[in-house]
C-alpha cells in the first residue's frame, strides 16, 4: 500500500494555476487553512474555489487568487460575513457562480457519480437562474415536473481537513459533522486531505465507530499531518474555533495598513511559522 | 384560595407589562402551531425562543437541533448549550435531504422582502459588482420551493420591504405560480413576523397581508414603514397577548438573560 505522507508545499506543488479546487468544512469550521495557508505562500492565481465558505474563501481572495468563486455563502459564523470576500465582490474583482446550498451539493454529487447532471427543484423561481445563465430546465422523461438540471462540478483537486488520518489516506471525522468533505473528494481528479494527527489504521476505531471513517483511501492523493492545520476555524473535539483570533483577522482587515501587519505576522512564513505567532500571540493575550 | 381565584390569578396578564420582544416570541411560536412532527428551524433570537416555547405547549411533536449536528429533546435556554435527549443526528447532509423531503418550516431573517414575499439575503445593488455583499442565497431558493417557509423581520422599514427584491433568494408566491408546478407544487410562505405586525398572504392574489398588529402599533405605523401599499383585508386585530404560563416560560426558562430585549426594545 502507498504512503501518501506528504508535506503542504508537496501538495501545492501538484496544483496549477487556473484549477477549480474545492475546499471542505462548512463556513468557519474544519477548513484545511494550513494547506490554504500553503497556497497563500504560492504563486498560483486564477484559481476557481467550490467552497461552503468561510475564511479560506476570504484569505485566497486577500491575496489575490481568486478569479471565481462558486458558492452557496460564505460566513464567518459566529460573525456573519468574511470582509475578503465581501471587499472582493464588492469591488467587483471576482467572478461568482452562486447557487443554493443544496445544488451545490447536487453538483459535486453529480461529478462524483459521473453522470452530467442531478436534476432538482432548489433554484426554480429565484435569481439564480437569473444569474447564471448557463443552468437548463429539463422536462421529466415520466411526465412530472420540470427541474433543474444542476450541472456536475467536477473539481481538479479538493483539499479537506480531518481529525485524524492514517498514511493510507484513510480519514477520519471526530466532530458531530462530517460536512461534505467525501463529496468534494469523490468529485476531485486529485484529493489532499490533511489531519490533526496521523496514526495507525488499526488506532481510528479503537475508540470511534468505523462510521466516522467517511473517507476512504482510494479518494485520497496525499496526506499531510497539519496539527493546528484547521486554526483559526473548528476542529472539535481538537479544538473549537478561536473567536479571538477570527476577530483579530476580521479587524485587520478594516485598513490595507492594519491588514498589511497581519499578513506579515501570520502569514509571511511557513506553516511552523504561522503557528508558532499563534502561539507566541496566545502568550501576549494571557499575559 | 379557591381553586377558581387561583386559576383567575394564573390567567391574568398585565399587558402594561409585557414587552414587544415577548409579543413577537409568542407570534413565532404561533406561526408553528399545528405543524405535527416536523424539523424547525428558526434563525435570531426571537425565533429561536418562539419555537422552543411552540414545542414545550402546544406543538410538542417538533423536532430541534442543538445548532450543531444533532436533535435535542428538551426545553433550555437561548445563548446556553442544548440540554436534553438527543433523539437523531443531523448534519448538514441530513438537513438537506430533509429540507427536500419537506419535513421541515423554516424562519429566516431577510434583508428584502417585496410585496409577494420574495426574499433576498444575496447582495444589494447590482449583482456584479454590489454595494453591499450579504451572506449568499443559502438554501433560501431550495427551502421556499421544498417545505413551509416564513420569515422574521428584527427591524419593519421601508428598507426591508421593498417593491422589488435585488436578487431573488427566497422564492415568492408570485415567482413560485409563474415558475410552474415544479417551484410551485411545495412551495408554502406561511407568516412574516416582524417587530411591527404578522403578515400572511392572501390566498387568491399572493401577495403579503397584514394580519395583525402588535399591541400599541398602528396600522398607519406599519404602512408607513413598509415601502409598498399593504393589503389590508378588513379590520386588524391586536397580535395576541403572551399567557401566563407563556411568560413564565419565557422569562424564568427560555430567555432568563432576557437576549430577546437585545433583538427588539420596547
Amino acid at each position: 500500500m502507498a504512503d501518501k505522507r506528504m508535506t503542504d508545499t508537496e501538495v501545492v506543488s501538484r496544483l496549477r494555476s487556473g484549477m477549480t479546487i474545492g475546499i471542505g468544512g462548512w463556513g468557519s469550521r474544519r477548513k484545511p487553512m494550513s494547506l490554504v495557508r500553503a497556497i497563500l505562500r504560492s504563486d498560483l492565481k486564477d484559481l476557481t474555489i467550490v467552497s461552503y465558505g468561510g475564511p479560506d474563501v476570504g484569505l485566497l481572495c486577500a491575496a489575490g487568487k481568486v478569479r471565481k468563486v462558486v458558492f452557496g455563502f460564505v460566513s464567518l459564523d459566529s460573525i456573519a460575513l468574511d470582509p475578503h470576500f465581501r471587499a472582493a465582490r464588492q469591488s467587483g474583482s471576482v467572478e461568482v457562480a452562486e447557487y443554493d446550498e443544496g445544488m451545490l451539493q447536487w453538483g459535486m454529487y453529480a461529478a462524483g457519480i459521473r453522470v452530467p447532471f442531478l436534476p432538482t427543484r432548489a433554484g426554480l423561481g429565484s435569481d439564480v437562474m437569473t444569474y447564471n445563465p448557463e443552468l437548463k430546465i429539463v422536462k421529466d422523461p415520466y411526465g412530472g415536473d420540470d427541474t433543474v438540471a444542476m450541472p456536475a462540478i467536477s473539481l481538479d483537486a479538493a483539499l479537506v481537513h480531518m481529525n485524524r488520518a492514517d498514511m493510507y489516506g484513510n480519514a477520519q471525522f471526530l466532530g458531530p459533522d462530517p460536512y461534505f468533505d467525501d463529496i468534494f473528494c469523490m468529485a476531485a481528479e486529485q484529493a489532499f486531505v490533511s489531519c490533526e494527527q496521523i496514526v495507525p489504521t488499526a488506532e481510528l476505531t479503537a475508540q470511534s465507530h468505523p462510521a466516522t471513517l467517511r473517507i476512504n483511501r482510494l479518494l485520497i492523493t496525499g496526506v499531510v499531518e497539519a496539527p493546528g492545520g484547521a486554526h483559526f476555524t473548528s476542529c472539535v473535539p481538537d479544538y473549537e474555533r478561536d473567536e479571538q483570533f477570527q476577530r483579530e483577522y476580521v479587524k485587520a482587515a478594516a485598513d490595507p495598513q492594519t491588514w498589511q501587519d497581519f499578513a506579515d505576522r501570520y502569514l509571511a512564513g511557513t506553516e511552523a511559522d504561522y503557528q508558532a505567532a499563534v502561539a507566541a500571540r496566545r502568550q501576549e493575550v494571557l499575559a | 384560595m379557591s381553586v377558581t381565584e387561583s386559576a383567575h390569578t394564573e390567567a391574568f396578564v398585565d399587558p402594561e407589562t409585557v414587552t414587544r420582544a415577548e409579543v413577537c416570541v409568542v407570534a413565532c411560536a404561533d406561526a408553528f402551531r399545528d405543524n405535527g412532527e416536523i424539523l424547525a428551524s428558526a434563525f435570531g433570537t426571537i425565533p429561536a425562543i418562539g419555537v422552543r416555547l411552540a414545542r414545550h405547549t402546544f406543538s410538542p411533536d417538533l423536532m430541534l437541533t442543538d445548532g450543531e449536528a444533532y436533535l435535542v429533546r428538551g426545553t433550555w435556554a437561548v445563548g446556553e448549550p442544548a440540554d436534553g435527549d438527543i433523539e437523531g443526528w443531523s448534519p448538514f447532509r441530513t438537513i438537506f435531504d430533509l429540507v427536500w423531503c419537506g419535513k421541515r418550516h423554516v424562519m429566516m431573517i431577510p434583508t428584502q422582502v417585496d410585496p409577494y414575499g420574495s426574499t433576498n439575503i444575496s447582495a444589494i445593488g447590482a449583482y456584479d459588482k454590489p454595494k453591499v455583499q450579504l451572506l449568499g442565497v443559502r438554501g433560501a431558493p431550495g427551502n421556499s420551493v421544498y417545505h413551509p417557509t416564513s420569515y422574521w423581520g428584527p427591524k419593519h422599514s421601508t428598507r426591508v420591504f421593498v417593491p422589488t427584491v435585488d436578487m431573488v433568494s427566497g422564492v415568492g408566491n408570485d415567482r413560485a405560480a409563474a415558475a410552474g408546478p415544479g417551484a410551485s407544487r411545495h412551495h408554502d410562505l406561511r407568516k412574516i413576523v416582524t417587530d411591527l405586525a404578522v403578515f400572511d398572504y392572501h390566498p387568491d392574489t399572493g401577495a403579503l397581508r397584514l394580519a395583525s398588529v402588535h399591541p400599541g402599533i398602528t396600522v398607519e405605523q406599519v404602512q408607513a414603514a413598509t415601502g409598498f401599499d399593504l393589503v389590508i383585508d378588513g379590520s386588524i386585530p391586536d397580535t395576541r397577548l403572551p399567557t401566563a404560563a407563556e411568560l413564565e416560560l419565557i422569562r424564568g426558562t427560555l430567555d432568563p438573560k432576557s437576549l430577546r430585549n437585545s433583538e427588539v426594545a420596547g
